[in-house]
């Protein structure tokens, strides 16, 4: 059903994603229990990690293994100018933009050195950066706190009326903030930019004699990618209230990734799709799992196999479906046609 | 271009080298593998930066340029070994050859007229092109460089690795590429056939320029006979 829905035309498409907006935004007026939107609320945040994240990896073909650093990027950006810390008190509105431009700006910074850098090289470097990030945050002590963080930050307020203490609002910022990432994601796609990426994940040195600016492409892959996820940042510190040092570390990363391999690699919907199955997994089944355990007097803490869970879902998916649950026509083409060569005479 | 020097890393691939191409001639480069011919296409698009040596084009230098800029300047590249874009369509990778353009109107002009010069593209336009066979790659390679309407079109090695007959075709259509007012910049390792269609002809041995003349001199050269078409002195 879901392969069905990816490949109607586009008018259609337009058409469910509004539906099931309409839906979404309606529905705190049908369910009243906070918490399920404190979960969603959450899902969302992870949701635009990945369609910023899939920008990188799915469209330009970047293997990005550092990715958290820009959420945390985004998030300590929150923390350090909208708080008591140095009593800068930015209003949050602002900072969303803010946050997602500084992440922007460090998306450069690293873009920058690994221009020459391909495949597993690249993965190392990002991989680095991702470790040195919030190391840095966490010796930093001076100014982000240390091993503690920040805490107390400004509660975001909406037209005077502050956000307290209710997940709702921040619910429906999050699902604003898909949305514009979703308008985003879709436009540069189809735009020359998109098809500049599509061209370099395909054959880079090709990509070159057409004549596209391989460099510039591939800056502004990872500039729009960490503008998603200092987003991101913003708003999960702001939710949380708090930042500390190991909220960013590589599971995260691998998370995100994890959820656009599941998903479908460079398919928007997939990648959704992928991000809500795997944070539904990590944040819902397996704590439950615990409970489920717990009632039955078996006393396991099923959240330490996490991983194990990621790996046999993951392995699994590759087994049966290579391409993720919704893939993008092109994945699918590549892996159906095995390896299909360009140089046979 | 000019005194032209290339290096990777430490290794000196091109020294002194100088070509000239006038407009609307066909050039030709031969030389065996290893001589330089694809480090000198490199360089002019700006792939590869040489050490030493300028390069102008139209009377101005495009030895900085970026390959973008060189591409946009006017000058076409069919690169070494095809590098279609496999797991496009066909009609995807010859719309990513006019990359650098704007005009819909002009774009969608020449893409009829490489369809027209390549039947062949034209049967397959939505097929991925993973799925060709080599020649009709290196249709698509060349026709994806005249996507940018190039005045100056360089070819890499274009019969590589095809049968005779399609040698011919592809050497018949360079001919009309170039007869329709292209440029072209022809590097093989098939002297005989490039020099064929060459006005002139510079023969590369490793790195350097060791004779230079119009093609039908070259093919009457004994050292050229020698060395490159097989003996028959």
């Amino acid at each position: 059903m879901l392969q069905r829905l990816a490949s109607l035309p586009r008018s259609r498409q337009i058409i469910v994603w509004i539906g099931l907006a309409l839906v979404l935004v309606a529905l705190p007026f049908i369910d009243h229990n906070d918490s399920h939107f404190n979960l969603l609320a959450d899902a969302g945040v992870y949701v635009l990690l990945a369609l910023g994240l899939n920008i990188v990896v799915g469209f330009a073909g970047l293997l990005d293994l550092g990715y958290a650093a820009f959420f945390a990027i985004g998030s300590y950006s929150y923390a350090m100018l909208a708080s008591p810390q140095f009593n800068i008190h930015v209003p949050f509105w602002v900072m969303l933009f803010l946050a997602s431009g500084i992440a922007a700006v460090f998306g450069l910074l690293l873009g920058a050195p690994t221009l020459r850098l391909r495949g597993d090289y690249l993965a190392i470097v990002t991989l680095g950066f991702g470790e040195i990030v919030p190391q840095t945050f966490l010796n930093l002590n001076k100014y982000t706190g240390g091993p503690n963080g920040i805490s107390s930050l400004d509660t975001p307020s909406f037209f005077g009326h502050p956000f307290g203490f209710a997940s709702v609002p921040y619910y429906y910022v999050i699902l604003a903030l898909i949305g514009v990432g979703l308008f985003a994601a879709y436009n540069l796609r189809d735009s020359r930019l998109g098809r500049a990426w599509m061209a370099i994940r395909e054959d880079e040195l090709a990509a070159k004699h057409m004549g596209i600016n391989t460099t510039t492409a591939k800056l502004a892959a990872f500039a729009f990618g960490a503008s998603f996820s200092g987003m991101a940042g913003c708003i999960f510190a702001s939710k949380l209230n708090l930042v500390s040092p190991d909220s960013f570390q590589f599971s995260v990363s691998v998370l995100v990734l994890a959820m656009l391999v599941l998903g479908g690699m460079g398919n928007i919907p997939g990648v959704i799709v992928g991000s809500l199955v795997l944070f539904t997994v990590n944040f819902i089944f397996l704590p439950q799992a615990n409970n489920i355990a717990a009632s039955i007097n078996l006393h396991v803490d099923f959240t330490n196999y996490r991983f194990f869970v990621y790996g046999f879902i993951l392995v699994a998916i590759m087994l049966f479906k290579p391409e993720g649950l919704i893939p993008s026509q092109q994945r699918r083409a590549e892996l159906r046609a095995g390896h299909a060569k360009t140089e046979p005479g | 271009m000019h005194g032209l020097d290339a290096h990777y890393g430490r290794i000196q691939a091109l020294s002194g080298i100088s070509i000239r191409v006038e407009e609307s001639e066909i050039v030709t480069l031969i030389g065996a593998n290893g001589a330089g011919k694809t480090t000198t296409l490199r360089a002019i698009s700006g792939l590869v930066r040489p050490s030493r040596g300028e390069i102008t084009f139209g009377g101005r230098s495009i030895l900085r340029n970026s390959p973008d800029h060189t591409v946009r300047a006017g000058i076409g590249h069919s690169p070494e070994g095809r590098r279609v874009f496999a797991r496009m369509s066909v009609r995807e990778n010859l719309e990513l050859g006019a990359f650098t353009r704007d005009a819909k109107g002009e774009i969608a002009g020449d893409l009829a007229y490489v369809l027209k010069t390549f039947p062949r593209l034209q049967e397959r336009l939505e097929q991925k092109a993973g799925t060709l066979s080599g020649g009709e790659q290196q249709m698509l390679a060349m026709g994806r460089a005249l996507m940018s309407r190039p005045k100056l079109l360089m070819l890499d090695e274009p019969s590589l690795g095809l049968s005779p007959l399609l040698v011919a075709t592809i050497f018949a259509v360079i001919k009309e590429i170039n007869a329709r007012g292209t440029t072209i910049l022809l590097v093989e390792q098939n002297a005989r056939q490039a020099l064929q269609i060459a006005v002139r002809g510079y023969v590369l041995e490793v790195g350097k320029i060791t004779h230079e003349d119009s093609g039908a001199n070259l093919m009457a050269s004994p050292a050229v006979q020698a060395a490159y078409l097989g003996g028959a002195a």
